[in-house]
């Protein structure tokens, strides 16, 4: 397997617009989680992140008409523009187009507005973004629940391994729409207070909206330093399809085969962006893999203290950030961490810091029994 | 090294009819999806309990698939790839409806189109490599490549692609296994023949 190298990100969410605003957000320990009320959904309220109508289409007056668009679209459009900007001489015309996300337009079902019925589709959604900027290679969407955003970046070093491609473009986003609020509050999984992730008192997820994107490229670019993606795997944990395995079992073989293709062991990893999505079960399933791992003492963080959990988003910007921990050699605290609150040990990263940051796995897991791993490498 | 990769059998479900790589399967007139699922089900004498609780596009996916090993043994590394263009939406707009009184989550977890993944998982206990593609059409390059590259690296040693959409009411299931066993050539063009051929 080839190496996929991390080029120019844009992330747009809450924290800021662009990725600078976001990473200086997270070293301020700043959250873009706030308190929302839905009666017409649930008597309690809730945390979530959500970006605000009016920034975004003041910001995306500058490269269109924001009424034309759906709110997803608008943030997706606006991370692609900031790294054409930064790569005018891009060849669209061989840049393959990689769109991940659980539910893409999907508050249009409820309130369609003046958008046509198409335009839930989320082969629309990929079509919108790619006759925007003149793609010209049909959009590759990933839907894959939680680990979408991972996964698009696995995609896309797949297909470059094998020559179906050089470079591409890969955008995740979800937004929290009424539909995912009910449906996760339904399951009784949403916090009432900002989720908590590995905590004794974690109590459920909090909800965010967000996109990404990041430019990939298959050959060596010729800057000195560079962040790769050189092992990923999935595996599923095929046990159960709304809760995870209690071992851990799918994630515990994803970092295992993540690792083996990196050729790397376990006490190499010096950093690892987990999911922790602050729910009992997800939390507890990834302290017995992570211990099976034997990466119990490896610093881990959670973004979605940050964040909230941005679906197919997520685990794109998590990515992201750990690209940016990788080359500052940062490590960012995991927010509304306080008292370890899972069966095995794990290294919270309790306070920002330095550390030389070589290899670093990056995790994810999803409803479908989902899971996915990936390892970069400093070059 | 160029290695080679054949379809060592295929199913379809469209329009009432199941068919494989030998002959057709089943073949009814009931247009009621429900009754469909129902009378295939029978057919195959499943008894599978968690079938009941599944949506239709998780029903449609585990009845091709079990078409498709029983005839052929399996490997645990089997990957799970398949693509479809209406995601869950059938289930959405049901999930939707029920927000009007009381959301269920019963349906809320069929709204994304990889459980359908997770349910072929459990049943045929595969740890292996998924991913769920959203499409205009059918697309068998997209298909063959990305299995390719699953299949070349090692990542898996058999594939499962293919195509399952449901949108209102309507279904059109065709799943593939791909292995290196010598057989139908795994190229675009003999997908694309498979796919778009009429059932006789």
């Amino acid at each position: 397997m080839k190496k996929l190298y991390l080029l120019d990100d844009a992330i747009i969410s809450p924290l800021g617009f662009s990725t600078e605003e976001n990473i200086s957000a997270i070293r301020e320990g700043k959250s873009g989680l706030q308190l929302q009320q839905k009666p017409e959904i649930t008597e309690n309220s809730f945390y979530a992140g959500i970006i605000d109508e009016s920034p975004l289409n003041d910001a995306f007056k500058a490269i269109g008409y924001p009424k034309k668009y759906t709110k997803l679209e608008k943030m997706m459009l606006l991370a692609v523009q900031q790294i054409l900007n930064k790569n005018p001489n891009l060849n669209l015309a061989e840049t393959a187009l990689v769109i991940t996300t659980t539910k893409g337009n999907i508050n249009l079902l409820k309130d369609p507005g003046n958008f046509p019925e198409i335009r839930l589709k989320l082969s629309e959604l990929g079509q919108v973004i790619a006759n925007f900027f003149g793609f010209v290679l049909k959009p590759i969407i990933v839907s894959n629940a939680c680990i979408s955003g991972g996964l698009g970046l696995a995609v896309a070093r797949r297909l470059g391994s094998i020559g179906k491609l050089k470079n591409a473009l890969v955008v995740g986003g979800d937004l929290v729409s009424d539909f995912v609020v009910s449906g996760f509050n339904s399951f009784q999984a949403l916090s009432q207070e900002a989720c908590k992730p590995y905590s004794r008192d974690r109590n459920g997820i909090s909800l965010g909206e967000a996109a990404a994107a990041i430019l990939v490229i298959i050959d060596k670019p010729e800057s000195s330093r560079n962040i790769a993606l050189i092992g990923d795997s999935t595996v599923n944990d095929a046990n159960h399809i709304s809760g995870p395995s209690r071992t851990g079992e799918g994630l515990y073989q994803s970092i295992q085969k993540a690792l083996k293709e990196a050729s790397i062991s376990t006490t190499e990893i010096d950093f690892l962006s987990a999911h922790g999505t602050a729910t009992i079960y997800n939390d507890e399933m990834e302290s017995m893999a992570f211990h099976r791992s034997g990466l119990q003492n490896t610093p881990l963080h959670s973004l979605k203290g940050y964040y909230g959990h941005t679906l197919g988003a997520s685990a794109l910007i998590e990515s992201i950030v750990t690209k940016h921990s990788m080359l500052k050699n940062h490590l960012y605290s995991s927010k509304n961490f306080g008292e370890l609150g899972v069966s095995k040990s794990l290294n919270i990263i309790q306070q920002n810091g330095e550390k030389q940051i070589n290899y670093a796995l990056k995790t994810a897991s999803g409803f479908g029994g989902c899971n996915l791993a990936l390892v970069f490498k400093k070059e | 090294m160029q290695q080679d990769f054949y379809i060592k059998d295929w199913v379809k479900i469209k329009d009432g009819k199941i068919s494989n790589s030998k002959s057709e399967i089943f073949n009814s007139s009931e247009k009621n999806l429900d009754f469909f699922l129902k009378s295939v089900y029978d057919f195959l004498e499943l008894k599978y309990p968690k079938f009941h609780k599944m949506d239709g596009l998780s029903k449609l996916g585990i009845l091709g698939t079990e078409i498709l090993f029983r005839e052929n043994s399996i490997s645990t590394d089997t990957a799970l790839i398949l693509s479809n263009n209406a995601s869950s939406l059938e289930t959405d707009r049901q999930f939707q409806e029920s927000t009007k009184t009381f959301a269920s989550p019963a349906l809320f977890v069929y709204t994304l189109p990889n459980i359908v993944l997770g349910e072929i998982s459990i049943k045929f206990k595969l740890q292996s490599e998924n991913a769920f593609f959203i499409a205009e059409s059918f697309n068998a390059e997209f298909l063959k490549n990305y299995s390719e590259s699953l299949l070349t690296s090692g990542k898996s040693s058999e594939v499962l692609c293919g195509w399952l959409n449901l949108q209102n009411g309507e279904y059109d299931v065709f799943l593939c296994l791909i292995s290196s066993e010598i057989n139908i050539s795994f190229s675009e063009e003999c997908l694309k023949n498979l796919y778009f051929a009429e059932n006789d």
